[in-house]
């Protein structure tokens, strides 16, 4: 996993609250077995037409967000299907980081096991950054996870939540399986107390 | 720890592996649920690391998402779906996990055969790469979705880490009315909370009315939780809880049983233990619901209309108006007048027996409006060898109903059956998003007796006033 430091990047404002993960990445680019190539999928339904036309009135595709790699969204973010594809396609298509007021629980769990941050501002702060995205051009903003704070060029400076341990793992871009056989001692004497079922080993022998 | 403690914290301290100092606590998975479309990266991870499935026998697969539901035989047409069904077979075989294949007795949606086949139980720690695992917290365990990261994580240590989530007690009063289901209970709920009203939380739905379903309608509840934004949804488990579990494949058995059963009373929540969130809910004023926007809060009573605009603050203004766009309907219009060109009777919300027999007895002596096309799909095999046994796929034959084979089908539209753009379907499933049923498909949710008749009509109807027959 890539670590997540500090990023500077040009901010796409998605004026829209409960952006389900079906719009981030609709059922019918699930079935690819791999986990690249979902970004050009992105948004599939909002910035393409049936016919497979580019709407280029969907904000992300407007000439001034180009490169965007923060993405300003109203609250509840990602909620709905559990698909980490649609953390996959958003990094694909270029983003490093969500920022809204809030996010579905395991949206924001997917995103950390990708080196991919969600950053939780109140309402009246991420309405604010929507207006700058929308207002100025080539607003960038600055992410620094090391400080835990959101600023731009223009003073606006907040800081945001996170657990310390998911901040810890992204800051070194740590592989939480390996953390986790770190207690490969205790795993073990769990198991030794409580064996599976009779009926559920015989199963698969 | 506390003295007096809940139903989740319960199962949260009996599964502590390890309490790192700094990081998330490690929980173990009793049981690991996998399907076809979020294991596939999963597996190629362990693959890349050298691992193993470290406890396959507390893994079980099964092909749901994207397999078609006509005659199981008919050759799979889409090759990319063809491609991910197979992946799993040889991932499984690789990994020594046991299939639930396409030609299983047994095969079915993951979370119909899990409680089916006796593999949930309560106490139990469950997850499944779905967002709808929260159902098996009927009875009484600790059930919710991950990503694929995680799916790789548990494959490779049987455990998770996790930060421990807070916990809401949703006590509903009273009982629900003749016509008033599970499915409307928990569609009137979300309609009270909001789809992120439990975000961060694990629900505990008590209170008589609660304790008054069968453990299907306890799934069909607890299924519905992510929709709220919960973590998991989960009941206590009691008498109901156990006759259902007793004698299925893989419950324990005799001296085993006892053990268990002894155990499982021990669960649930002690008398003022406290929870971070409580809600009130009466049954009284529940009522058949339809949701007529694009997600499961936007809901109204079935007697009721579509909201108007001018009786809105600015923020719900606006998610209503593009809600209204996409789903084709005027502010205001009476829900009862909205008419329907599909019917979607399934998913892992509504596709258990009992929902096929409220949809049965609604459907008998009927018929499928002319203009509706109406499908009924059972959520696993032994669902449907139980519907034909007891003769429900005549009434549905003879209703006009198609009568297809197990799979999540038009739910999320990941097989062939799904909505053309603009047409109108009364669906049992759990998510009303856009394009979720088809691309420009518009998804009313229901419960199975209202979409029966719906099915019937031709429009959403008052169960409550229904003929049967």
């Amino acid at each position: 996993m890539n670590p997540f430091r500090v990023h500077r990047g040009l901010v796409a404002p998605l004026d829209r609250v409960n952006v389900d993960t079906d719009q981030i990445i609709p059922k019918q680019f699930l079935k690819r077995i791999e986990r690249t190539g979902f970004g050009e999928f992105v948004f599939y339904d909002w910035r393409f037409s049936a016919d497979g036309k580019k709407n280029s009135e969907f904000v992300l595709d407007e000439p001034r967000y180009q490169g965007a790699s923060i993405l300003v969204a109203g609250k509840n973010f990602g909620c709905g299907s559990s698909r980490e594809h649609a953390v996959w396609a958003l990094a694909d298509f270029g983003f490093r980081a969500v920022i809204s007021s809030s996010f579905a629980d395991i949206f924001a769990n997917n995103s950390t096991k990708n080196g991919f941050l969600t950053v939780r501002l109140n309402e009246s702060d991420v309405a604010e950054l929507m207006r700058r995205a929308r207002e100025t051009s080539d607003y960038h903003v600055t992410i620094d996870l090391e400080q835990c704070e959101v600023r731009d060029d223009q003073g606006f400076r907040a800081k945001f939540p996170i657990d310390e341990f998911v901040r810890h793992c992204l800051l070194n871009g740590l592989d939480d399986i390996g953390l986790t056989l770190q207690h490969e001692a205790e795993i073990a004497d769990y198991e030794a107390r409580h064996p599976a079922a009779p009926q559920l080993s015989s199963f698969t022998q | 720890m506390a003295t007096k403690r809940t139903l989740f914290e319960k199962i949260w301290d009996a599964h502590l592996v390890a309490q790192p100092g700094g990081r998330s606590p490690i929980i173990y998975i009793d049981l690991h649920l996998v399907h076809e479309v979020t294991s596939p990266q999963a597996f190629d991870g362990l693959r890349a690391a050298g691992r193993k499935v470290r406890q396959p026998s507390r893994t079980v697969a099964t092909v749901d998402h994207n397999i078609p539901t006509e005659p199981r035989g008919t050759p799979i047409t889409d090759v990319i779906a063809a491609k991910q069904i197979s992946a799993l077979q040889s991932n499984c075989k690789e990994f020594g996990i046991h299939l639930f294949d396409m030609d299983s007795p047994e095969q079915g949606i993951v979370h119909v055969i899990g409680p089916e086949l006796g593999l949930t139980q309560p106490g139990m720690t469950i997850v499944c790469g779905d967002s709808h695992t929260s159902t098996h917290g009927a009875f009484g365990g600790l059930a919710f979705g991950i990503g694929t990261s995680e799916v790789e994580h548990v494959l490779a240590t049987q455990c998770l880490a996790q930060q421990k989530p807070k916990t809401m007690k949703i006590d509903v009063h009273g009982r629900l009315a003749e016509g008033v289901t599970a499915k409307d209970l928990a569609l009137g709920i979300i309609g009270q909370i909001g789809t992120d009203g439990a975000t961060g939380h694990v629900i505990e739905y008590a209170g008589e009315a609660v304790r008054g379903l069968s453990v299907e309608g306890r799934m069909t509840l607890c299924n519905m939780s992510i929709e709220a934004g919960a973590r998991a949804g989960m009941v206590a488990p009691d008498d109901t809880t156990f006759a259902y579990v007793k004698g299925k494949r893989f419950a324990p058995r005799d001296a085993a049983w006892d053990k268990a059963v002894d155990y499982w009373r021990s669960l649930p929540t002690d008398a003022g233990a406290s929870f971070d969130k409580v809600v009130e809910i009466d049954a009284a004023q529940l009522c058949p619901f339809v949701t007529w926007g694009t997600n499961p809060g936007m809901v109204a009573p079935v007697t009721g209309r579509v909201p108007d605009f001018a009786r809105l603050n600015e923020a719900d203004q606006r998610a209503t108006e593009l809600a209204l766009q996409y789903m084709g309907l005027e502010p205001g219009k009476r829900i009862e007048d909205i008419g329907i060109d599909r019917v979607f009777i399934g998913s892992c919300t509504n596709s258990r027996i009992e929902d096929l027999r409220a949809a049965a007895r609604v459907a008998r002596g009927h018929h499928v409006n002319a203009k509706v096309r109406a499908m009924v799909v059972p959520g696993s095999q032994t669902v449907k060898r139980a519907a034909e046994a007891e003769g429900l796929h005549k009434i549905f034959l003879e209703a006009g109903f198609e009568w297809r084979e197990s799979g999540c089908s038009m739910c999320l539209g990941m097989n062939p059956d799904i909505l053309q753009p603009g047409e109108r379907c009364a669906s049992t499933s759990n998510r009303n998003f856009e394009g979720r049923q088809g691309r420009g498909g518009r998804t009313h949710l229901v419960s199975p007796m209202m979409a029966a008749a719906a099915a019937i009509v031709g429009h959403f109807t008052d169960i409550r006033n229904w003929k049967f027959q």
